[in-house]
């Protein structure tokens, strides 16, 4: 029996995301489920009810009986009261559920005997986990938000430029916390033309900082904020004053602050002071993106902005939802996303059956009620937080090149001198013993391996083949020595010689080589013939 | 012809095979270089063909000799397919290798020359030592040859106790050595000389089995040196100094490029030239514990095109896949097709990508793709980022991230393309199977990575197919 997804209209006042989008019903669809949306659901995000209706979705008129109707419901914000008690007896729910702060709702729920799976309780460090990862989606949307909402309160250009009318400086921006939606501001307000900083106190973000576009400003303090999965934890108070310091500083210089320090299940850190905003230049913006966990900013009235000292204090909560669509579409694709965990247990695709696997790391974590049961907080996956600085040691930068490969690393002192030292006992081994004639050719052969070490050095890889196949030709030159051996002048000293042997033997490795000497060539042009420009 | 003459000639020929090489490192001056060898060759043949050490009794011997090989040989030149040159260059090196023995042997039941004293041992060592390096060379270059061509498996074949049955096979070589030596009849010598060539064929079998696919560049440039060597050898053992030189010539080359080739994937030269590859307990097999769990994405081929159609920057990243679907000329066309459309496609090729060094820019080269715009790892690992799209074909190891971040990665360290710093990399793979180093790869879970499972050249097909439309 084909289970139903219900995605009912979002009752949080100002909410305009929706849970899942047309083209994802299609896939939904696909996996075997019948999806019912309440009519309008998609209104705020500007997908009506008509596009559902053609990918396949049935349109309910109103809640209640979408909800009854639902074995499976997905929602944006964590329901409220009123739909909690909409939920089917021993129903499913995925959405946004902040489970510590919402110890009622949980109640609520575990007595409807229905599994929840809350997003935001998802094992983020799970590598395979990051594609079902909502709560970066929409980080990364409310970071490009935040930095439009900035531009809009912003009364100049953020790109520097110079025109008939004048000289235009670019715009600073100061980003503090380089998280998710720290990073994708720096990226937004970099392409808008920005000057980009950034600052945070997990210092192994400060290579992401810079490959968006943004400078990162070090804390002149020498602590590691690194508190886990990828968030940052409580910093020592030496470090707190030596922030404070420069977040002044930053104040002072810079037109627009954009804060995204958060610290989990703690209020957020007061980063910008009064002081700090009073010493900005008047028609500066601050968006300060931890409002809804008491903001970063001492002067922030989260959901508004506010005008204080002359500058623009943004403290909207809803970001996301004010880019509805985006968000949508990347919302319903981190849920469709798990529904595709939910469907692997499928004993035939696409029956429209889930399974919560509570022994796969990810659907553990993220299921914070079991048939009626609370399961939250899960258990730390197994996978440890990965070991970050061990990897760091394995992979040395290679050494500058140049052309073909380079001059390559001076060998280490000791090492030249024990080479050195071995070619000295070899060459004294041979000096001393070897006959005359010997010398004379190994003289020959030594300087010969230098010069083939000299000429093949800068061989750029790209003719490697062409190289091998012409030395496997030259090589070849071993026929000299079956020609010297096929017909010699015998001086009569040869007496017993076994020439037909010998003339064989000869004549064999001389059509062997011949095969070698006129392939080889050849090959090597047919190759060469190749490479052009 | 004097034989102050063909001396001469000698050194003339010399300079050319210098020249040769020299020309090879540049793909404006390589043709040259080409022409300079068998200039060479030519003048090396002739010189000692007209010199004083041969009569005209041996003319139609040699005539005859090199017409049937040297025929031989340009119909393979002209038949061998670009993707199977390493197979080619293998099988030539053991054509070398079995001439160091037969020349050697030649030379040793030849009772023309005679020496005595030190002189008769170093005379002797020197057929002794030409006759090894050959026998070496030519079972490893077969061996090599079957496992190229897919005749042996690639897996390495480990024995138990390989590194003592290669002592073992050292200390009876170095004792027949001796023994021979002091040997009082030649068929004393000859016997000793059977043994040890017996020995040489093994070790050679030994060697290049225990090696394995991937790392088959290294055996292949490795096999080319010793056939330099083998020839070196024999020149010392025929007192020729064209044959010393040439051969030395070769002998370094070859061990440069398999340095090179190491150094690209950081494995110990040392331990590869005396063939004892995965010295430190079978790094190439062992499987890395704690596979990466994960799910892959997957995308179909109008999807790639799709990606492909929006993208400014796009970097392909050939591997040893696309040589066996022949799929190089369907890359270019797609390269083409999308550089009239404005996006810059550039080709990354890892230093060990393939089965012999360069194999890549030959496959490319073969499909017409400007070398300018085929670029070297180093050159082209800091534009990942900034790249819209890198597609990997049927290339595994060389674009592995844990030997980057996982230090007890088998392959940790080598130097890899990082294609998933790219926004989206597109793996064309056959089926989730690891590579030749045994090592899952990481890659296929990243977030922004996607699969497009099938054969290569099929689904580059469809791609085109849907860039067309």
């Amino acid at each position: 029996m084909p289970l139903t997804i219900g995605v009912p209209r979002e009752t949080f006042p100002g909410e305009k995301r929706v849970a899942t989008v047309p083209d994802v019903v299609e896939k939904l669809i696909k996996l075997g489920f019948a999806v019912a949306v309440e009519s309008g659901a998609g209104d705020g995000a500007n997908f009506a009810d008509d596009t559902y209706r053609a990918a396949g979705a049935e349109i309910v008129a109103d809640a209640a009986s979408l909800w009854s109707k639902a074995d499976i419901v997905f929602k944006v914000r964590a329901p409220s009261t009123a739909e909690a008690g909409l939920v089917k007896q021993g129903g499913a729910l995925i959405g946004f559920v902040w489970p510590a702060q919402n110890p009622e709702l949980m109640q609520q729920l575990a007595a409807r005997g229905a599994t929840v799976l809350a997003i935001d309780a998802l094992p983020r460090m799970l590598s395979r986990a990051q594609k079902m990862d909502a709560l970066t989606s929409q980080a990364g949307v409310a970071g490009y938000r935040a930095v439009i909402e900035a531009a809009n309160a912003f009364g100049r250009f953020f790109a520097g430029q110079i025109t008939a009318a004048g000289k235009v400086p670019p715009a600073k921006v100061f980003i503090a916390g380089a998280g998710v939606a720290g990073l994708a501001a720096i990226g937004t307000a970099a392409g808008l033309g920005a000057i980009v900083r950034a600052n945070d106190t997990r210092a192994e973000v400060a290579d992401q900082v810079k490959s968006l576009g943004g400078e990162f400003v070090k804390v002149d303090y020498a602590e590691e904020g690194g508190g886990g999965g990828g968030y940052a934890k409580v910093m020592s108070e030496g470090f707190q004053q030596a922030q404070r310091e420069m977040y002044a500083k930053q104040a002072r210089d810079v037109d627009i602050i954009i804060t995204t320090a958060l610290i989990p299940g703690k209020p957020a850190p007061k980063l910008i002071t009064a002081e700090m905003v009073q010493s900005m230049r008047a028609g500066s913006v601050i968006v300060d993106m931890a409002a809804e966990q008491g903001g970063n900013c001492e002067l922030t009235e989260p959901g508004q902005a506010v005008v204080k000292h002359g500058v623009t204090i943004v403290g909207y909560t809803d970001l996301p939802s004010r880019l509805a669509k985006q968000a949508s579409t990347l919302y319903a694709t981190n849920l469709l996303r798990l529904t595709e965990e939910l469907c692997k247990a499928q004993k035939e695709k696409g029956d429209g059956t889930i399974d919560v696997n509570m022994d796969d790391d990810a659907i553990r974590g993220l299921t914070v009620i079991k048939d009626g049961s609370i399961t939250w907080p899960a258990p730390a996956p197994k996978l440890p937080a990965a070991a970050p600085a061990a990897a760091k040691p394995a992979a040395p930068p290679p050494a500058a090149k140049g052309h073909g490969h380079g001059a390559g690393a001076p060998m280490a002192g000791s090492a030249l001198a024990m080479l050195f030292g071995g070619g000295a006992i070899l060459f004294w081994l041979v000096g001393a013993f070897a006959p005359a004639s010997f010398l004379s050719h190994f003289t020959v052969f030594v300087l010969a391996c230098f010069v083939g070490y000299m000429v093949v050095w800068n061989v750029t890889p790209a003719l490697h083949t062409p190289l091998m196949s012409v030395t496997n030709a030259i090589s070849s030159i071993i026929a000299i020595g079956a020609l010297v051996q096929i017909a010699p002048p015998l001086a009569g000293v040869a007496e017993g010689r076994p020439s037909g042997w010998i003339l064989g033997l000869a004549v064999l490795a001389l059509a062997l080589t011949a095969i070698n000497m006129f392939g080889g060539f050849a090959v090597t042009r047919r190759m060469l013939a190749m490479f052009r420009k | 012809m004097s034989a102050n003459l063909s001396v001469a000639a000698y050194i003339g020929a010399t300079i050319l095979f210098i020249l040769s090489l020299g020309g090879l490192s540049n793909p404006e001056t390589s043709r040259r270089g080409n022409l300079y060898g068998i200039v060479g060759m030519t003048l090396a043949v002739l010189a000692t063909v007209f010199g004083p050490r041969v009569t005209l009794a041996g003319i139609p011997w040699i005539v005859g000799a090199m017409v049937v090989g040297g025929s031989i040989g340009l119909y393979a030149a002209k038949k061998v397919q670009m993707t199977q040159m390493p197979e080619l260059v293998a099988l030539m090196h053991s054509l070398v290798g079995l001439a160091a023995c037969l020349v050697g042997f030649a030379s040793y039941i030849d009772t023309s020359i005679v020496f005595s004293g030190a002189e008769k041992a170093i005379h002797e060592l020197e057929i002794y030592v030409g006759i090894y390096i050959g026998a070496v060379t030519f079972s490893g270059s077969i061996i090599a040859f079957g496992k190229l061509s897919g005749k042996i498996g690639g897996k390495p074949m480990l024995l138990p106790a390989r590194h003592w049955l290669n002592l073992a096979g050292a200390l009876i070589v170095i004792y027949c050595a001796y023994a021979f030596v002091q040997a009082e009849t030649m068929s004393a010598g000859m016997a000793l000389l059977l043994v040890m060539t017996l020995i040489g064929l093994l070790f050679g079998i030994h060697m290049v089995m225990a090696i394995g696919g991937a790392d088959m560049p290294v055996v292949v440039s490795m096999l080319n040196s010793y056939s330099g060597w083998a020839a070196a050898a024999t020149g010392f053992m025929l007192s020729n100094d064209l044959l010393i030189v040439v051969g030395a010539l070769v002998g370094s080359s070859g061990a440069i490029l398999s340095y090179i080739m190491c150094r690209a994937m950081n494995r110990n030269f040392i331990s590869v030239i005396a063939g004892g590859f995965g010295t430190g307990g079978g790094t190439v097999v062992k499987q890395a514990d704690g596979e990466p769990a994960g799910e892959v994405t997957a995308i179909s081929a109008p999807e790639t095109a799709e990606l492909l159609r929006e993208a400014r920057n796009v970097i392909i990243v050939p591997g040893y896949g696309m040589a066996v679907a022949q799929a190089q000329h369907t890359v270019y066309e797609i390269t083409q097709l999308l550089r009239e459309k404005g996006v810059n496609v550039r080709f990354g090729i890892h230093p060990v990508a393939g089965r012999m060094p360069g194999h890549m820019n030959v496959l490319l080269a073969e499909a017409k793709v400007p070398y300018d715009i085929v670029m070297e790892m180093d050159e082209l690992n800091e534009d990942f980022p900034a790249t819209d799209v890198s597609i990997v074909i049927g290339a595994n190891d060389i674009v592995n991230p844990a030997a980057e971040d996982d230090p007890a990665s088998p392959i940790a360290g080598m130097p890899v393309l990082q294609v998933w710093k790219a926004k989206t990399s597109i793996v064309m793979k056959r089926s989730m199977a690891s590579g030749y180093a045994g090592v899952d790869n990481p890659l296929f879970y990243k977030e922004n990575n996607r699969m497009l499972f099938g054969d290569a050249k099929k689904m580059l097909d469809e791609v085109l197919a849907a860039l067309k439309a």
